[in-house]
């Protein structure tokens, strides 16, 4: 009856966070996430400058990379996980994903209409008018 | 019906209302959590602008022309490695071991330092190259998006100096501790901004 169901904050990694032999799993999780990180990090850096892939993906390929670098980011060091502990922590970090690829993709996408749109430059128009 | 009902009080985990108030550190560790996700939220309006103002370089250097990208690496591996010693500072925290406290935030430390330091020493060639904030519109975003980073890693350099006299002065205590927890939150969430940061601005920069 009186089983303790406490939410977790963030950056902890478990309920156990105050147990002293929780160091060495803990350890383990940063050394996973640090390995994949540098993997990751590598990856890109090696992307961007490779003469090798096909140029037009690269970009997609680099925003692939950085999300799964966050992602690593998020679950190994801010131990954000899908428990039920985890439940506020996850419905903000998803809150404010939505608020950034809103703020983002947004302003991409209305610059780019609006740059369509404009008016082209003075000589464009002239060669317009003369044909 | 009276079955399911003991079944239910036994075994779902207690509501909200049945289990108080949650712990004070479990409080502010969320509230800093939000904090942080504010804080993203605003750099992504700084990336927003980034983003749309990239080729906007009114004739003067674009990014490939500007950015070095081994000294990128070389703040990318600093940055990432003192992410990972904050994190052994977390464990030796949780542990109470203050020996390996103070030499993980030493190392947290020095490599932010570096971090800042290369950051700095950029910005100086840039400007001495004659690409400062005032030549394109490009370059103010970048030196606003790249300088706003660098100033909350400035921030963070203090903020564990201070952590590490409290440490030193009051010893473990819950107020402590839960500064030291927001801390490495804070820490932690810069990596992830400045992974994002290099990606846009710098590999992005680079290959388009």
């Amino acid at each position: 009856m009186t089983t303790e169901h406490f939410d977790r904050a963030p950056g902890d990694q478990s309920m156990l966070t105050d147990n002293e032999e929780a160091t060495s799993s803990g350890l383990l999780i940063y050394s996973i996430g640090m390995m994949l990180a540098v993997v990751l990090t590598a990856a890109s850096f090696w992307v961007a400058t490779t003469p090798l892939l096909w140029a037009p993906g690269i970009p997609l390929g680099l925003a692939v990379l950085a999300i799964a670098q966050m992602g690593v980011h998020v679950v190994f060091f801010l131990h954000i996980t899908t428990g039920p502990d985890n439940t506020n922590n996850v419905l903000a970090l998803a809150f404010g994903v939505l608020i950034v690829t809103l703020v983002v993709a947004g302003s991409l996408v209305i610059m780019a209409n609006l740059n369509g749109s404009m008016m082209p430059p003075a000589e464009l128009m002239d060669m317009q008018m003369k044909y | 019906m009276n079955v399911t009902v003991a079944i239910d009080a036994g075994e779902t985990p207690q509501s909200a209302s049945e289990a108080g108030p949650a712990p004070k550190r479990i409080v502010v560790a969320y509230g800093f959590w939000i904090f942080l996700l504010s804080d993203i939220v605003m750099f992504s309006a700084l990336f927003a602008g980034y983003a749309v103002l990239r080729h906007a370089t009114a004739g003067g250097p674009n990014g490939a022309e500007l950015f070095n990208l081994g000294r990128v690496a070389i703040e990318t591996a600093c940055l990432l490695a003192s992410s990972y010693t904050c994190g052994l500072m977390a464990l030796a925290v949780n542990s109470r071991r203050r020996l390996a406290t103070y030499v993980t935030a030493l190392l947290t430390f020095a490599l932010g330092a570096a971090f800042l330091a290369l950051e700095i020493r950029e910005f100086a060639d840039m400007i001495a190259h004659g690409a400062s904030p005032q030549r394109s519109a490009f370059l103010s975003a970048f030196f606003a998006l790249v300088g706003c980073h660098g100033l909350h890693v400035a921030a963070g350099l203090i903020w564990i100096v201070v952590m590490m006299a409290q440490v030193a002065s009051k010893g473990f205590r819950p107020p402590v501790l839960r500064r030291l927890q927001c801390f490495s939150l804070f820490w932690h969430a810069l990596d992830i901004i400045w992974v994002g940061l290099f990606t846009v601005v710098y590999l992005m920069g680079v290959a388009a």
